[in-house]
Formats: C-alpha cells, sequence, structure tokens
C-alpha cells in the first residue's frame, strides 16, 4: 500500500550541442515501503538529485517505471512533497501563507488553513512567527517552513534534496533531530539526498551509497541509527563504534569512486 | 505687496543668498562630521554607506541654488546694484572708439592700412599673372599692364609719409591732443570735480536692474558712470573726426583719375567690339572688372602711412588703459560675477538677456511661474488659454462616452426610433443608449484635473496603464512559452531599437497631433519596456520555485499568478520606473513636435520667441515632474517589494 516502486529506471540526457549522450542513471531497482526512511549518498555527478527529480515528476525517465502505490508517476503531484536545498520559500509571502500556499491552491477554506498552519508552525518549532517575512528568517527557521509547507499538505512521500546543506553544524543537528521526530510523528515515507555520510547514517534507515558512469546503486545498507537517534542525542550515536565504522567504509567507497572519476578525466 | 516683493527683488535674492550660503556651509559642516562618525562603523563599499544622508542632499540643492544664482548674475544684481549701469557707460567709452581702434593694431596685429597694403599687393601680383593670352588686343594688354603698374604707384605714394598733406598732419595732432585730453579727465576721476557730477533725473527716475524688461537701465545712475557717458560722447565726436579723414595728396588724385579713365576706356573698347565672340566679350569682361576691384578699394584715400598714425596709436593705448584702471572694483564684479560674456553683448545694447548670461534670473523665474500658474485666464494666466494646472469639473457622461464607441450600439439588435405619424419622436432603447455611447447625457460631474501639467501628465499616464496592462501578460508569456518568447521577440526586438522620436512622425501623421497620436506613440514606448522586464523578471524565477509550487499542487494559472507574477514584481517595477522616465522624456519631445497643449508644447512656443524664463521654467517642472515620479515610484517600490535584494 503506497509504496514507492523503482523498476528498471533508466535517465539518458543528450546534450543539445554535440550530441553526447550521458548515462545518468541505468537500470535502477528498488521498493520502499510506505513509511520507510531512505537517504542516498554518492559523489556529485551520480545521478542523486535526477533519480529524486523523476520521483517528484520533474522529468521523466528515459526507460523503466516509477510507481507509487497503484499510481505511475507521471508528472509532479502533492503526494509527493519536496524540500528544496535553499528553502524555495516564497520570498513576497509571510511564514504562514508560505505554509497554507498548497492549501490555498486547493482553496481550503479559510478557517481549516489556519487550523492547519497553526498546527504545523508549532510542530516545526515555529509557532508565533505566522506573520513574519520570510526574508526575516535564519536559515534553519527557513528550513522549518519550506517542512512545515510540505507537510501541511499530507503528502505521502517526503523527497528532500539536500535539505541542510546550506546551514551551520549545530542547526544542522536540530534539524536532524526535527527531521527524525516528523518521520516517526507522522510515518511518512521519507528520501533524503544528502552529501553528509554522517548525516545519510544517521537519518537513513536504508542508505543506498550510489555510484556515477554510469548513476547506479552501488551498495544498500540497512540501518538502526535512525531509530535509535529517537532516544538518544545524536551526538552519542556518532560516538559509537559500528557508527565510525560504517562511515569509515562508506568514505573510503565514496572517496575511491571520487579518484576514479578524477583518473578516468 | 506683489508690487513691493517686484520692485525689491534684488534685496530679497540677496538676504536669499545669504541664507543659502549659510545652509551650505552649516549642510557641508554637519556632512562632514557626521560621515567621521559614520566612517568608524562601515567599510568602504558597504552600500549602508549609502543611507541617509540628507544633509548633503541639502547642500546638492544650495549648491544647485547657488549656482543658478552666479551664473544668472544673481549675485551681481544683489550686491552690485550699480555695476551692470557703470559697465554700460564703460561699453559706450569702448563703443564710440571702436571705429579709430578698428584702423589702429589695438586688439589686432596690423595696421588696417597695413593690411590694406598688403593684401591688394598681393591680389595685384596673381591677377598680373592670370593675364589671359589671346583675349585681349595688344594694345589692351598693355593697356592693362600700365593700369598695374600705375595700382602699385598708387600704393607707394599713399605710404610715403613725405607725400601726406599738411591738413592731414594738423587734424590728427588735433585727435591726438583730444584724446590726451579726454584721458586726463578720466584720470582725475570723480572725486575731486567741483561741481560734482550728478546723474541725471530722467537717469535716476529709470526702473533699477533687474526689476522691469529694460533690465540694465542706460542712462548713467552714478557720478562715474555721468563720467564715462560724457567722455563716450567726445570720444564719439573724435571719431567722427578721424572717420572722415582722408590721404590724398595730388600725386595720388592723379592717378586715380588716370587709372579710372584708362579703366573705362577699356570697357567701352570691349562693348563696342562686336565682332568678338560671346566667349572672349565675357573673359575680357570678368578680367576688367578683376582689376577695377581692386583699384576700388585703394581710391578712397584710407590707407595712410604708419608711422603718421603711431601717435594716434599711442593716445588711444593710453586712454583704454586708464579707462580700465578708472573701471576699478568694476573690472572684478564684471569678471567674477558675471560669468558669460559681459554685460554688453552687441557693443551697442547694453542687455544681460540672450546668450551674454547663461542662466535666467531666479526671481524672473518664479515670476513667469506665477504668471503661468495663475488660473484665472482672463487676467493673462495660464499660456495660450490653457492653464498650467488646475481643476474642472468633467462630465461623467464623457468619459463613458469615450469608453463605449458609438458602432457597440449599432450592433446591438432592434432598430433606431423613427418619427411618427403626427411628427413625434419617441426613442427606442437603442437611440438611449446610442446618447450614452456619445456622452449626451447627464450623469453628473466628478472634479479632474486640468491644464498643460495634466494634459502631459495625462498622456503619459494613460499610455503607462496600457503599456503594462498589455506589455506584463505578453512579457511574462515570453519569459515561461517558447511559442511566445520566439514568436513575438522578432517584433518587439524590431521596433524597439528605433528611438521614439524616429516614430513620432509617422504616428503623429496616421493619428493626428492630438491625443492619441502621443498616447500610442508613448504606448509603444511602455509597452516594449514593460514586455521586456516582465520577461526577465518571469525568466528568472528560481526552478526550484516553481518545482515546488508543482509538488505543492498549484496549477499552472496559479503558477503564474501566484508564483512568477510575483517574482516578476521587483523587474516589472523597475521596467515602470524607467518607462515613465523614457515616456516623459518622449512625451515632450513629442509636443514639440506638434499639438496645442502640454509641457512641451510651452517649451517649443518659448524657444520660437526666445523667452529664457519660460523655456527655463518648462525645464523646471519637467525637471520636477521627473522628480516627483520617480520618488513615487521608489516608495511604491519599497512598500510593495520590501524583500526585494533579500530573498
Amino acid at each position: 500500500m503506497a509504496d514507492l516502486v523503482c523498476k528498471n529506471l533508466s535517465m539518458t540526457f543528450t546534450a543539445p550541442t554535440d550530441g553526447a549522450v550521458v548515462e545518468a542513471l541505468k537500470d535502477i531497482n528498488f521498493t520502499l515501503k510506505k513509511g520507510e526512511l531512505l537517504s542516498v549518498l554518492g559523489p556529485s555527478g551520480c545521478g542523486k538529485t535526477t533519480l529524486l527529480n523523476m520521483i517528484a515528476g520533474f522529468l521523466n525517465p528515459t526507460a523503466g517505471d516509477l510507481t507509487l502505490g497503484d499510481h505511475t508517476i507521471e508528472g509532479p503531484g502533492v503526494e509527493r512533497g519536496m524540500v528544496f536545498q535553499q528553502g524555495a520559500l516564497f520570498e513576497w509571502l509571510t511564514v504562514s501563507k508560505n505554509v497554507d500556499f498548497g492549501l490555498r491552491m486547493k482553496s481550503v477554506p479559510a478557517s481549516e488553513r489556519k487550523k492547519l498552519v497553526d498546527k504545523w508552525l508549532d510542530i516545526v518549532g515555529l509557532a508565533g512567527f505566522g506573520d513574519t517575512p520570510t526574508y526575516q528568517l535564519s536559515g534553519g527557521m527557513q528550513q522549518r517552513v519550506a517542512l512545515a509547507r510540505c507537510l501541511v499538505n499530507d503528502p505521502d512521500v517526503i523527497l528532500m534534496d539536500e535539505p541542510l546543506g546550506a546551514l551551520d553544524a549545530l542547526t544542522r543537528e536540530k534539524m536532524q533531530s526535527l527531521i527524525l521526530e516528523l518521520w516517526v510523528e507522522t510515518g511518512k515515507t521519507i528520501i533524503i539526498i544528502t552529501h553528509s555520510v554522517e548525516e545519510a547514517l544517521l537519518l537513513g534507515q536504508r542508505l543506498f551509497v550510489m555510484a556515477p558512469r554510469p548513476g547506479r546503486i552501488h551498495k544498500e545498507y540497512k540501518l538502526k541509527f535512525a531509530s535509535q537517534g529517537l532516544k538518544q542525542s545524536l551526538r552519542d550515536i556518532k560516538q559509537k563504534a559500528a557508527f565510525a565504522k560504517v562511515r569509515e567504509e562508506i568514505l573510503t567507497m565514496i572517496w575511491n569512486m571520487e579518484e576514479e572519476i578524477m583518473g578516468g578525466a | 505687496m506683489l508690487e513691493w516683493i517686484s520692485y525689491h527683488r534684488a534685496d530679497i535674492a540677496a538676504v536669499l543668498i545669504l541664507v543659502l550660503a549659510a545652509v551650505f556651509l552649516w549642510s557641508v559642516y554637519y556632512g562632514m562630521r557626521t560621515s567621521r562618525l559614520r566612517d568608524k562603523e562601515q567599510v568602504f563599499g558597504d552600500p549602508e554607506r549609502t543611507s541617509g544622508g540628507w544633509y548633503w542632499a541639502v547642500c546638492g540643492l544650495t549648491t544647485i541654488l547657488l549656482v543658478w544664482f552666479y551664473f544668472s548674475w544673481g549675485l551681481a544684481r544683489a550686491y552690485f546694484p550699480t555695476a551692470a549701469n557703470e559697465l554700460c557707460q564703460v561699453a559706450k567709452v569702448h563703443e564710440a572708439m571702436s571705429p579709430i581702434v578698428a584702423r589702429l593694431p589695438i586688439g589686432s596685429r596690423y595696421f588696417k592700412s597695413t593690411d590694406l597694403v598688403v593684401r591688394n599687393s598681393e591680389q595685384l601680383e596673381v591677377i598680373e599673372a592670370d593675364l589671359p593670352e589671346g583675349v585681349f588686343t595688344p594694345a589692351q594688354t598693355r593697356d592693362l599692364r600700365q593700369i598695374m603698374v600705375e595700382t602699385r604707384e598708387l600704393i607707394a605714394v599713399y605710404s610715403d609719409p613725405a607725400r601726406v598733406d599738411g591738413a592731414v598732419h594738423r587734424q590728427l595732432a588735433n585727435i591726438v591732443g583730444t584724446l590726451q585730453d579726454l584721458t586726463v579727465r578720466v584720470q582725475g576721476g570723480v572725486d575731486n570735480l567741483r561741481p560734482a557730477l550728478r546723474p541725471s533725473s530722467a537717469a535716476l527716475a529709470q526702473t533699477p536692474w533687474g526689476v522691469g524688461d529694460e533690465e540694465i537701465p542706460n542712462l548713467p545712475m552714478t557720478a562715474r558712470g555721468v563720467l564715462f557717458d560724457a567722455v563716450a560722447q567726445d570720444v564719439a565726436a573724435v571719431s567722427e573726426d578721424f572717420l572722415t579723414l582722408r590721404n590724398m595728396p595730388p600725386e595720388a588724385a592723379r592717378l586715380i583719375a588716370q587709372i579710372r579713365g584708362d579703366i573705362d576706356r577699356i570697357k567701352a573698347e570691349i562693348e563696342a567690339d562686336t565682332a568678338a565672340s560671346a566667349e572672349i566679350t565675357e573673359a575680357r569682361g570678368n578680367y576688367v572688372k578683376a582689376v577695377e576691384r581692386i583699384f576700388r578699394r585703394l581710391d578712397d584715400g584710407t590707407i595712410f602711412p604708419a608711422n603718421i598714425l603711431n601717435e594716434v596709436n599711442e593716445a588711444v593705448a593710453v586712454m583704454l588703459d586708464e579707462v580700465a584702471r578708472a573701471k576699478g572694483s568694476l573690472r572684478v564684479v564684471d569678471a567674477l560675477f558675471m560669468p558669460g560674456f559681459g554685460v554688453v553683448k552687441t557693443r551697442t545694447i547694453c542687455i544681460e538677456q540672450g546668450s551674454s548670461r547663461w542662466l535666467p534670473k531666479p526671481t524672473d523665474v518664479v515670476a513667469k511661474l506665477s504668471l503661468l500658474a495663475n488660473p484665472n485666464i482672463e487676467e493673462g494666466g495660464g499660456f495660450k488659454g490653457t492653464r498650467l494646472l488646475w481643476v474642472k469639473w468633467l462630465a461623467i457622461a464623457d468619459v463613458v462616452g469615450f469608453f463605449i464607441p458609438d458602432g457597440v450600439v449599432d450592433v446591438l439588435p432592434g432598430g433606431y426610433g423613427t418619427h411618427d405619424a403626427s411628427g413625434g419622436f419617441v426613442p427606442t432603447y437603442k437611440d438611449r443608449l446610442l446618447a450614452l455611447a456619445q456622452g449626451e447625457v447627464n450623469l453628473g460631474h466628478v472634479p479632474m484635473l486640468d491644464g498643460h501639467i495634466w494634459d502631459s501628465l495625462f498622456r503619459v499616464l494613460v499610455a503607462l496603464f496600457f503599456g503594462v496592462l498589455l506589455g506584463v501578460p505578453l512579457g511574462i508569456y515570453m519569459g515561461v512559452s517558447r511559442f511566445f518568447k520566439s514568436f513575438f521577440d522578432p517584433m518587439i526586438e524590431l521596433y524597439r531599437p528605433v528611438p521614439p522620436l524616429a516614430w513620432a512622425p509617422l504616428i503623429l501623421t496616421i493619428f493626428g497631433i492630438q491625443d492619441d497620436g502621443k498616447i500610442f506613440l508613448l504606448f509603444m514606448v511602455a509597452f516594449a519596456i514593460m514586455v521586456i522586464s516582465a520577461r526577465t523578471g518571469a525568466s528568472g524565477t528560481q526552478i526550484s520555485k516553481i518545482r515546488a509550487s508543482h509538488s505543492l499542487g498549484a496549477s499552472n494559472g496559479q503558477i503564474l499568478r501566484h508564483v512568477i507574477l510575483p517574482n516578476a514584481l521587483p523587474e516589472i517595477l523597475t521596467g515602470v520606473r524607467i518607462a515613465i522616465g523614457v515616456c516623459w522624456g518622449t512625451l515632450v519631445a513629442a509636443e514639440m513636435l506638434a499639438g496645442t497643449t502640454g509641457v512641451g508644447f510651452i517649451e517649443n512656443v518659448a524657444r520660437t520667441v526666445s523667452d529664457y524664463e519660460l523655456i527655463w521654467v518648462t525645464i523646471l517642472i519637467m525637471g520636477l515632474l521627473g522628480l516627483l515620479f520617480d520618488l513615487f515610484m521608489r516608495k511604491l517600490i519599497s512598500i510593495l517589494i520590501p524583500w526585494r535584494g533579500k530573498g
């Protein structure tokens, strides 16, 4: 029920100038069950963002099928919410107007909108900021608005494209906890793309390490740190030997891939 | 009250200048002090350093006004009220002296006589070398050569001091003596004269400088002026004597008579020779005419031996030096406070209008402006029967009629009324609608602006309204659609680079010189700018915002309305700001081309009659209105898009 199934998914880009063909993704296969939290890691150019954009419906795959539940994904939809690296907030709107954007587009009555906005602002820790213009918020607060804006629409899947990439270490850790909390509370399926190995390990129930040329899933991990992170502080988890071991393994893996790219180039 | 102000305008200006200078100095002091304080807070290049600074605006404004007062001779008028009148009297001396000076190496390099000798000798050589072969008979050729020899002789006779008549010597000595006497008189000044020199009552009755239309009163109003005026009259008499002086020794008179006789004889021969071909006759005639032309310049006895004029030269130079010295403080006032080409423009009239002074007086401009702004046309207010800016009662029906074309009524079902058998007429609903469309019903009146300024403003605003209304949607579609971009791009990019004024003759020819032509021209300008700015704004929307709104379930139309439009708003408003400026510039030029109302029309009329003040007033009005537009837009931008530069 509402599983995200990815079958033989391939994506090739053809450069309009010289006709050069780039295989961004080749034969991706996975099934993500409802409520799973998947983090995706990989060196630059391995097609992480392309994969996410296809799931979001911004790109059409050249081959293969993408289905969410019973529906084939053809274009963007409200059941797949998206959080971008730089908020992508509407800076001409206040916080609450940003959050209820989706509801307004669906013509949800004002009273109901207000209830939902207040609820979600409270959950992401922005209660009382409803009338603040978004450009006056800090980066961390802007990402909270982006989260609330996505969640208020009640999507089945939340797609996050390096959502915490632009934040400082402390804010980042707080936001990681927030994402974990939200995941547990809402039971949403979440796919999070990140550059940070630690973040991928901390948040991901499952973790794909992707490799470039052609973009593919190089290795999959099943991790327990995310469920631990709900009870313990994230910093304690990072101290654990098991954590460090996987981290080093993945770092070496990505390091070797980068070496290969540089050597090949 | 107004008369008092008008009469004392120079005094008022004097006070005003003092106030302005004080404010200027204060603003410089305050500004520098504040700058020192703020320099500690901000590094160079920080845009914050441009915030605030109203005191520098005050400084800039007072600078402009002071520069205006300075270049309009307001400073001279305010603080040296008699200077211009005195300079006029000095100018009279120079003017009276000018016929003498023209013949002497003062202000030029050579005596006029030297010039005449050199130039005519050169031309004689040239014409001698040009004597054509086989045109004249041998006898004529000989005669012509003889004429040239005699002409040279004539020049030599004029230039020989030994031949100069005794009477000429006496007259020159007389002139030198008079000039020396006058020099002593100028040297003596006015302070020790008994009885003291007094300006005439007629002179004192003149309107002071800068009050009436006369500008600078011409009769001397000070003792020094009276002296210069009197000296000028005497110099004029001397000049007249000098001009009548002729150097005509008997030998010269003999040569002149002989040359004239020879020339007349050759001319008669040429005329009598009917056997010669037309070309030959013409060639002969031309050559003889050239010879005669040189002779004519020499037969009036105005060439004098150089050393004969030396004494006059000396006397004039000494006198002019003395006059310059006697000007005293006037020299400083003239050099420092009357920038431009000086009081005397034409050497004959004392005048400060025209190009001698670069800017019209602020006081005159204010007077002109208040005259223009007077809404009472019967009392001479307004301009060419239209007020500058006022309120009128506008019939609402006229507006309604303007917006409903008559044709709309025609296509409605039903027919217009016809007269019935008894000669009566019962209007149908179509008749009533037609009356409405033609503005022939009474719907009441609303107050409306009126006048030249409003006419200009109205044209800009209407054009801008339609430019925004049509340009923004098209621009936004061009920013998001390949078809719209590629289809409309060539059209707009072809007509946009053409300067609006190049379109003006065409548009005005098609639409006529009334409002619609100008509005259409301005609409073209505004439309292109709005399309381009809206397009830039729309295509500059971050893709993540678009994707986010897709994921939030927004439809394409909603994305256009709620994401792309607000995102393009900063560019659109910047576009409006630019469009207002360009429209304003184009409008004034278009009004100068054709039309009967508007600020540009006023300036065009002012130009044709060289009304300095009026030109300046229109320039000021345009500048101020442009400034108001821009301030309004800046305020609007800061209210509408507070997020600008912070997203």
